[in-house]
């Protein structure tokens, strides 16, 4: 494992310095010390690396990731693994609104709280997260499954398309268009192996699902009222 | 955007750190607001029968011996002055209407930026790093503190419009965000004898939690009351004489973190402010969620 230090080497430097790899590199392995809560650490990474950071992290960390594992060990701020690519992001703490907002692929692993807006505008991405989200999440979720252990918050799904949500605690509430669903066996089998990929101990039977009633698709003017 | 940070200590043995371990947190919001900075801390409460006024005066060599002798002369009242940059810390015995009614008269120039048993605030245009220099809060101890950096985007950049805002005796005000419907509920409250020094959103805010709790609103109530009139977006830190409370609009979208250890609780608009205060690694860390009232007080 290869140590770099943020705070002598900048958040610049060391992005810099992980950007250059080249795909078939031997040090693959990596620790980023001294985070302490800078911005768009690990941001654009491009390739099969384990990059580890000792400590809480600020906004958009691991954004854009494409292959790269990277583990968080600790909380991590606003927009965490925003517009991900592919590859595992994991966060050990709680993460600030915005999780994994946009991502096209790969896993996002919240071990604690997500807050509010998690996997807003989602298109491709899954993300599980331990405890709880805030209202709002998965809004206008395009596609993926957003897997929820703890309580999701209002508004749940809001203006969704074609996203799975599964929840083990109590919805708050749901969004405009966004419906209980039935949890068939697809569902159970593709909700398992999520769990078993994030290292995420649940049960699948406690879980429900939700998704679009698919009713806001085109505009109808006799659901003014939804939007 | 602007910052806003908040620490109390649980810890009694970190007071005399107070304004050491509280530097760094303003410092590092800096490039969310360049444009001032303020910090409300409270330290030294004053006797029994006696008020603290923070007063300050756009001319740093203003003669503040002359507010002390007037005072002393016309309400017969003990006072004594404390000159801190363009501030003044006056403590006196007489009662709080007739100091501020004697101000307004004689010296209409003065501003009273925070009053109480323990507050003092300090506010003005500049870095945060030299406002915090200029009011030597290195070396001030301490149970709390919060403080703001700002970035304008409501009213023009004056000492005035600089946070925190006082909203009653030991109480202050600084927000993150920006309110929609303040010239209406500025305009209310004027109506029922609130007065106002600026054009700024946060000043209506501040003037609508000093009129909730006039009207005997606990700040707990007066809180939930603001939930429902202020319209916009705010994250709040709210200082109170033991304590500070944090709670933010429906939205939620200012950004806001709390991190919590056996000695300390802080908050910031980013973690990296709370990233500096020792044994913040292993802190808990979680963002405040909507409509919600946090309050911590009475540990020190």
């Amino acid at each position: 494992m290869i140590e770099l230090d943020l705070k002598s080497e900048g958040v610049r430097g060391v992005n810099s310095r992980l950007h250059s790899l080249p795909k078939n590199t031997n040090q693959r392995h990596w620790l980023l010390k001294n985070p302490q809560g800078q911005h768009a650490i690990a941001c654009g990474l491009d390739g099969p690396f384990t990059v580890e950071i000792a400590g809480h992290v600020g906004f958009y960390c691991g954004g854009m990731n494409k292959e790269a594992e990277i583990i968080i060990h600790g909380h991590a701020g606003v927009g965490v693994a925003e517009n991900m690519m592919s590859g595992l992001v994991r966060v050990t703490g709680n993460a600030s609104e915005s999780a994994g907002a946009t991502g096209n692929g790969g896993l996002l692993v919240i071990e604690g709280d997500a807050s509010s807006r998690c996997g807003i505008s989602m298109k491709g991405i899954d993300i599980v997260v331990g405890g709880s989200v805030g209202h709002m999440s998965a809004f206008m979720a395009q596609r993926g499954n957003l897997v929820v252990c703890g309580d999701a918050g209002e508004a749940l799904g809001d203006s969704i398309y074609e996203a799975r949500l599964y929840v083990k605690g109590r919805a708050e509430n749901l969004g405009a268009d966004c419906i209980e669903k039935e949890m068939r066996a697809e569902h159970r089998e593709e909700l398992e192996k999520l769990l078993e990929r994030a290292k995420i101990k649940a049960k699948v039977k406690d879980f429900r699902r939700y998704g679009s009633a698919r009713q806001l698709y085109n505009f109808n003017i006799d659901h003014a009222d939804a939007y | 955007m602007c910052g806003i940070v908040g620490l109390y200590l649980k810890n009694k043995k970190l007071q005399p750190k107070l304004g050491q371990m509280f530097k760094p947190m303003i410092i590092e919001m800096t490039n969310r607001g360049p444009d001032s900075a303020g910090v409300a801390i409270y330290r030294n409460p004053v006797k029994k029968g006696q008020v603290k006024f923070s007063l300050a005066h756009d001319d740093a060599s203003y003669d503040w011996k002359k507010i002390d002798l007037g005072l002393e002369r016309s309400l017969k009242c003990d006072a004594t002055v404390k000159k801190i940059g363009n501030h003044c810390l006056l403590v006196t015995n007489a009662k709080e209407k007739s100091v501020v009614d004697w101000l307004k008269a004689h010296h209409p120039e003065v501003r009273i930026v925070g009053s109480g048993q323990m507050i003092e605030i300090f506010k003005e245009v500049g870095l945060p790093e030299a406002v915090y220099e200029k009011f030597h809060l290195d070396d001030a101890r301490g149970t709390h503190a919060i403080g703001h950096t700002r970035m304008a985007t409501e009213s023009a950049v004056t000492t005035a419009g600089s946070h925190p805002f006082a909203t009653g005796a030991d109480l202050c005000l600084v927000h993150n965000g920006s309110l929609s419907n303040h010239n209406r509920l500025r305009e209310n409250l004027k109506r029922e004898g609130l007065e106002f020094q600026t054009e700024n959103d946060t000043e209506v805010a501040a003037a609508y939690m000093t009129w909730k709790l006039r009207q005997g609103r606990t700040l707990r109530e007066a809180l939930e009351d603001g939930i429902k009139d202020l319209d916009g977006f705010y994250t709040f830190c709210i200082g109170t004489h033991d304590g500070f409370a944090v709670v933010r609009d429906p939205i939620a979208c200012k950004h806001a973190v709390l991190a919590e250890t056996d000695d300390w609780v802080a908050m910031a608009t980013e973690y990296r402010a709370i990233s500096h205060l020792p044994g913040s690694d292993d802190a808990r860390i979680w963002e405040p969620e909507p409509q919600t009232i946090y309050t911590w007080e009475g540990h020190a």
